[in-house]
This record gives C-alpha cells, sequence and structure tokens, in this order.
C-alpha cells in the first residue's frame, strides 16, 4: 500500500510518501503561506528523489481540515487533480487527528490547537488506546471545533487528567494556559508541534485499510466556520 | 527540445476565476468540443453579488465534477490532450486558486503541458471559435463587471491597450443600478429585459467623457446621476418609471460604448471590431455596434451569449495560441488576482 499525503493547512507546507509501515519521504517547510507555489514543486521534487511512479500510488490523504481557507483548498484541489487524473481516493484525515498523531504512544490527553483568530482555537482532544496487537489505535474524546481558548482550558479542567499540547495556537494560548490550567500539562517540543504531511500518510493508511476512502469528485474541506457573509447574512441583509 | 505544437491540437480549458467553474476541451483552437460550465449565480443572488469565500468553496466541491462531464462530452480522455490551459488572472485570488492548483496538479500527474491564461484575453478569444476566418489584427471591446477596455489585438497573443475605465466597469455600473432601482443581482441581464418595456430618451443621463483620453470610460457620473435622479423622484414623492431608468440608463452606456470604440477603431484603420465579456450579452450594445459598424464599413463580430460569460472555451482557445506562441507554465503557476493584459507571470517561453 502506498500513500501520499498532503497538508497545507496552516503556516506549513508539507508532502509525503508512506508505503507498507515506512515513511519513504517527507518535505516540509513551515516558513511563508505561499503554498500555491510551493507545494506542487515539492511534490514533484520528491517524485524525482524517489523515482516514484504515480502510477502505483493507491491512495492520496490530505489533512482535510480546519485551517487557513485557502491553503485547505490549495491542498484539496491539488489532491483532487491526483485523484482525477490517477483515477484513484481521497482519504480525508481531519488537521486534528494528523496533529495529533505526531504524538503516537503518549499518555494522557493530547491537545492539538491551531490558532483560528478572533480568540478562538481549531481544536479536538484525543487519546492513544492499545489496539490488541501491537500499537495504538488515535481514540477521539471531544470532536474538533472552533472553540474559545477559556472554554477549552474549563473542559480540559473538567476531566482532570494530564494533557499535552502542540500546534501554532500554543503560542497563541499560553499566557492563558500558565493562568487558568489547573491539570499537569507538557508542550510537544520542536519536530513534533507542527502540521507534517508523514503523520497523514500514516493515519491516512489506517483509515485507508479501514475503508474510509472516498471518490476524489466528492472530497471537500471541512472549514468547522461558515464564511463571513453567511454567519453575517441575517443580521444585514433583506432577501 | 519541445514537440512542435500541432495544429490539431486538444487543449483543456479551466476557468474559476469568479462565480463559475467551468472546462472545456477545444480542437486546433476553434472548435468546441465540450463546453461545461457550473453557474453559482442563484446563491450570490442571496447576497446581491458575488462573494468571494463562498464562490471559493463552490468551486472547490464542483471542479472535478465539471471537468470529468468537460471530457466526457468530447468524448477525450486525459491522456489525449496536448495542453492543459487555467485562468490564472485577473480575477478572486481564492477562486483562481482552486482552478490554478486542479489544473497543475493534472498537469503534474500526467506530464501533459500546461500554461497560464489571462481572464480577459480568454474573453478577447471567444471570437474566434464562431468565427473561423477571424485573425488578428483586429479591435475589441471588452465590457464586464470587473472589466471596461478596448484592447487592440495585434496578433495572436499580442495585445495592446487603447483605453480603459477610469473608474467603474461597465457591468459594476450595470449591477448597482440594477440594485438601486429594485431589479437586483445580476444587473446586466435584468436591465436589459426591463430597458425593453422603457423609453431610452425619457431621462437625459450624461455620457461620461475623461478629460485628455478621448478613448477612455467613466461611468461613475452617470451611475451618481441615476441615484439623484431616484434620490428627486423620492424627495418629490413621486413614483419613477423603472423601465424609462432602465433605458435611459442603459442608452447612455451603450452611447459611449459604441461612440469610443467606433471613434478610436477609425483613428486606427480597424477593418474588424469585436465585443467580449458578460455586457457583450447586452441586446441594446449589440444592436447599437451593429449598426455604428455597418455605417462605417467596419465588421463587426461578436460570440454567442454561452461565449461571452465566463467558460472554459475561451481559456482553451487562448491557451491554445499561448501554447503555439510557445509558452509554458511551471509547477509554481500562482494565481495572480492584478495581472494586467499582456503580462506574463510564471509563465514563459
Amino acid at each position: 500500500m502506498k500513500i501520499i499525503g498532503i497538508d497545507s493547512s496552516g503556516l506549513v507546507a508539507s508532502v509525503a510518501l508512506a508505503a507498507d509501515g515506512v515513511l519513504l519521504g517527507e518535505f516540509t517547510t513551515n516558513n511563508k503561506k505561499t503554498h500555491s507555489q510551493t507545494l506542487l514543486p515539492m511534490l514533484d521534487r520528491m517524485r524525482q528523489d524517489l523515482d516514484l511512479d504515480l502510477k502505483t500510488v493507491d491512495a492520496i490523504a490530505i489533512a482535510s481540515g480546519p485551517g487557513s481557507f485557502t491553503g485547505l483548498r490549495i491542498g484539496s484541489a491539488t489532491a483532487k487533480g491526483l485523484g482525477l487524473a490517477l483515477d484513484r481516493p481521497i482519504v480525508e484525515v481531519p488537521t486534528l487527528e494528523g496533529l495529533a498523531w505526531n504524538l503516537w504512544g503518549a499518555d494522557g490527553l493530547i491537545c492539538p490547537m491551531m490558532d483560528a483568530r478572533r480568540e478562538q482555537v481549531y481544536t479536538g482532544i484525543y487519546e492513544f488506546c492499545p489496539d490488541g496487537g501491537e500499537g495504538f489505535t488515535l481514540h477521539v474524546v471531544a470532536q474538533q471545533e472552533a472553540i474559545a481558548v477559556t472554554d477549552l482550558i474549563a473542559k480540559l479542567n473538567g476531566m482532570g487528567r494530564k494533557v499535552i499540547f502542540l500546534g501554532d495556537g500554543v503560542p497563541v494560548c499560553l499566557d492563558r494556559i500558565r493562568e487558568e490550567l489547573k491539570v499537569p500539562y507538557a508542550l510537544a517540543p520542536e519536530h513534533l508541534s507542527r502540521q507534517r504531511a508523514g503523520s497523514i500518510a500514516s493515519l491516512g493508511c489506517r483509515y485507508f485499510a479501514m475503508g474510509r476512502a472516498i471518490s476524489s469528485d466528492a472530497h471537500a474541506p471541512e472549514y468547522l466556520r461558515k464564511s463571513q457573509a453567511e454567519r453575517e447574512r441575517p443580521h444585514s441583509y433583506e432577501v | 527540445m519541445e514537440q512542435a505544437w500541432k495544429e490539431d491540437a486538444l487543449v483543456l480549458g479551466i476557468e474559476s476565476s469568479c462565480d463559475e467553474t467551468a472546462a472545456s476541451v477545444v480542437r486546433g483552437g476553434r472548435e468546441v468540443l465540450s463546453n461545461v460550465i457550473y453557474s453559482q449565480i442563484d446563491l450570490h443572488t442571496l447576497y446581491g453579488g458575488v462573494v468571494p469565500e463562498i464562490a471559493s468553496r463552490k468551486h472547490i466541491e464542483k471542479i472535478n465534477q465539471v471537468i470529468r462531464k468537460a471530457l466526457d462530452e468530447a468524448g477525450i480522455s486525459l491522456r489525449e490532450l496536448d495542453g492543459i490551459a487555467v485562468t490564472y488572472g485577473p480575477g478572486l485570488v481564492g477562486a483562481l486558486l482552486v482552478g490554478v492548483a486542479e489544473a497543475k496538479s493534472i498537469a503534474f500527474a500526467t506530464g501533459i503541458p500546461l500554461v497560464g491564461v489571462h481572464h480577459i484575453e480568454g474573453h478577447i478569444s471567444a471570437n474566434y471559435i464562431e468565427h473561423p476566418d477571424l485573425e488578428p489584427p483586429f479591435m475589441c471591446l471588452v465590457a464586464s463587471g470587473g472589466h471596461s477596455h478596448l484592447v487592440m489585438v495585434r496578433d495572436y497573443g499580442e495585445y495592446e491597450i487603447i483605453a480603459r475605465t477610469r473608474d467603474d466597469a461597465a457591468g459594476e455600473a450595470f449591477d448597482k443600478v440594477a440594485r438601486a432601482i429594485g431589479l437586483g443581482y445580476p444587473g446586466g441581464p435584468k436591465i436589459d429585459k426591463a430597458a425593453r418595456e422603457g423609453d431610452p430618451n425619457a431621462i437625459d443621463f450624461p455620457r461620461g467623457k475623461v478629460e485628455g483620453s478621448p478613448y477612455d470610460f467613466s461611468f461613475s457620473g452617470l451611475k451618481s446621476a441615476v441615484l439623484n435622479y431616484l434620490n428627486g423622484c423620492r424627495m418629490k414623492g413621486e413614483d419613477f418609471s423603472r423601465p424609462d431608468v432602465a433605458a435611459s440608463f442603459q442608452r447612455a452606456v451603450v452611447d459611449v460604448l459604441t461612440e469610443h470604440s467606433l471613434s478610436a477603431a477609425k483613428d486606427l484603420g480597424v477593418k474588424t471590431l469585436a465585443i467580449a465579456g458578460g455586457v457583450a450579452s447586452n441586446s441594446a450594445l449589440r444592436a447599437s455596434m451593429q449598426t455604428a459598424c455597418e455605417e462605417a464599413g467596419i465588421r463587426f463580430v461578436y460570440p454567442s451569449p454561452v461565449y461571452c460569460t465566463d467558460n472554459g472555451a475561451m481559456i482553451g482557445v487562448a491557451g491554445y495560441y499561448d501554447f503555439r506562441n510557445g509558452y509554458r507554465a511551471g509547477y509554481d503557476l500562482n494565481a495572480v488576482p492584478g495581472l494586467r493584459i499582456g503580462e506574463k507571470q510564471g509563465v514563459s517561453r
């Protein structure tokens, strides 16, 4: 089984290739939001370096949201184009599940956070459970959502378990966490703390094996937020 | 060395610059084998205009189906294509990015050559579809929701701007006036229809001129004059005739577009005048240009309404000639929302 992973949901642009339990390649930058110019050349570079025949790929795993609306669409259109041209399905990996997968096997709760602006973060709460064999499965404790930082902290306090934070929402919320969080916590180190297409490809392999692939036509990002016009319509415009 | 460009090459054209998701297969730069357009207009009507984020979201939902349908209707498989052409500007950046990322990805996965096409150059090239004998040089009036230009087409892919609008685009003026008289969005077709019941000479609205630039357009004064007129009626407690306002406003726009196009065409010795863009499907403009061109002994050409609206066929046609001129785009092609006519960014020989 060979799966391409793509994540362009935030500042990170990342592509990876996982095959039969091994990560064969991964390119990641965390620099500027120039994904439109960098993502596909990155994939091309990986293809050349790995001497990859695209026809041997089984599916494309995409960080399917939440994230930057435009960033998500660049990744999605890239995945959909590959799916259409190669006649392969897409595996949608929710961005925050992909982030949580970075901390595979860790004890306690995993809380990835992405900066969602407007005093909110995109977040979910996860834990790893033994899969009865030689690994772990990712268990969703709280589904990903856009939520006020204070509300998230209250939720975690209510759960009363130790938690590991990661994601680009952490620096934005750190003061609040330090002030208001009452449970033990830790912050993930730099090599695990941001989106990685390696995680999307790896988790994508598992979701693909579970039969969670969809047609490339059907895929669209999960934004977790309506557009501003839709949010404001009932108040500002009479039909 | 690139392979020589085939005369009967098959090009897939992809367009997503505003609120239409469109794809088309064109053979030999002239023959349209399919032309699939998914219009989002009903969605945006709820908001009185195009909402960029909603447009972008719809594009990503529909783009694969639209491309697949274009290939199916043409009876062409992806592997048979000689080139993929995609609109990369001007337009709404989020909307453009969907088409650009999709086109690049398909080109990457198949090895088919890619080129980025200028949206307005596409509109102009729509004239080639139904006029097989049309060849440069000719002059084209481009009038749409975002653009009002007089463009000299010196050769395939070689454009020179003769005149532009100093403020509102013609189509923008239509939308704003339509909203003011309660016709709603989209303004162009609704005013065109309402005007048929009205008297174009009922109200004397001003014909905008630009000091020192006789061919340039200005529509903001006209728009203000309409709003002032409506306000005046309201102050006096009088009703206004919607058909008369629509007809008189439309007459003023059409007069200006026709006069400026004809005077530039005559001064520059142009033998063929074309129109393009959404406003080019306005029936009064077509009639006025037709009459004026006949009087001046100038050939007048225009596309069918389906090729005036945003569509993939015009991108396939323009892309065909860009390919023929040796242009190619790399996988780093980006959307350029402010791309100027004749400008290339990330597309080179």
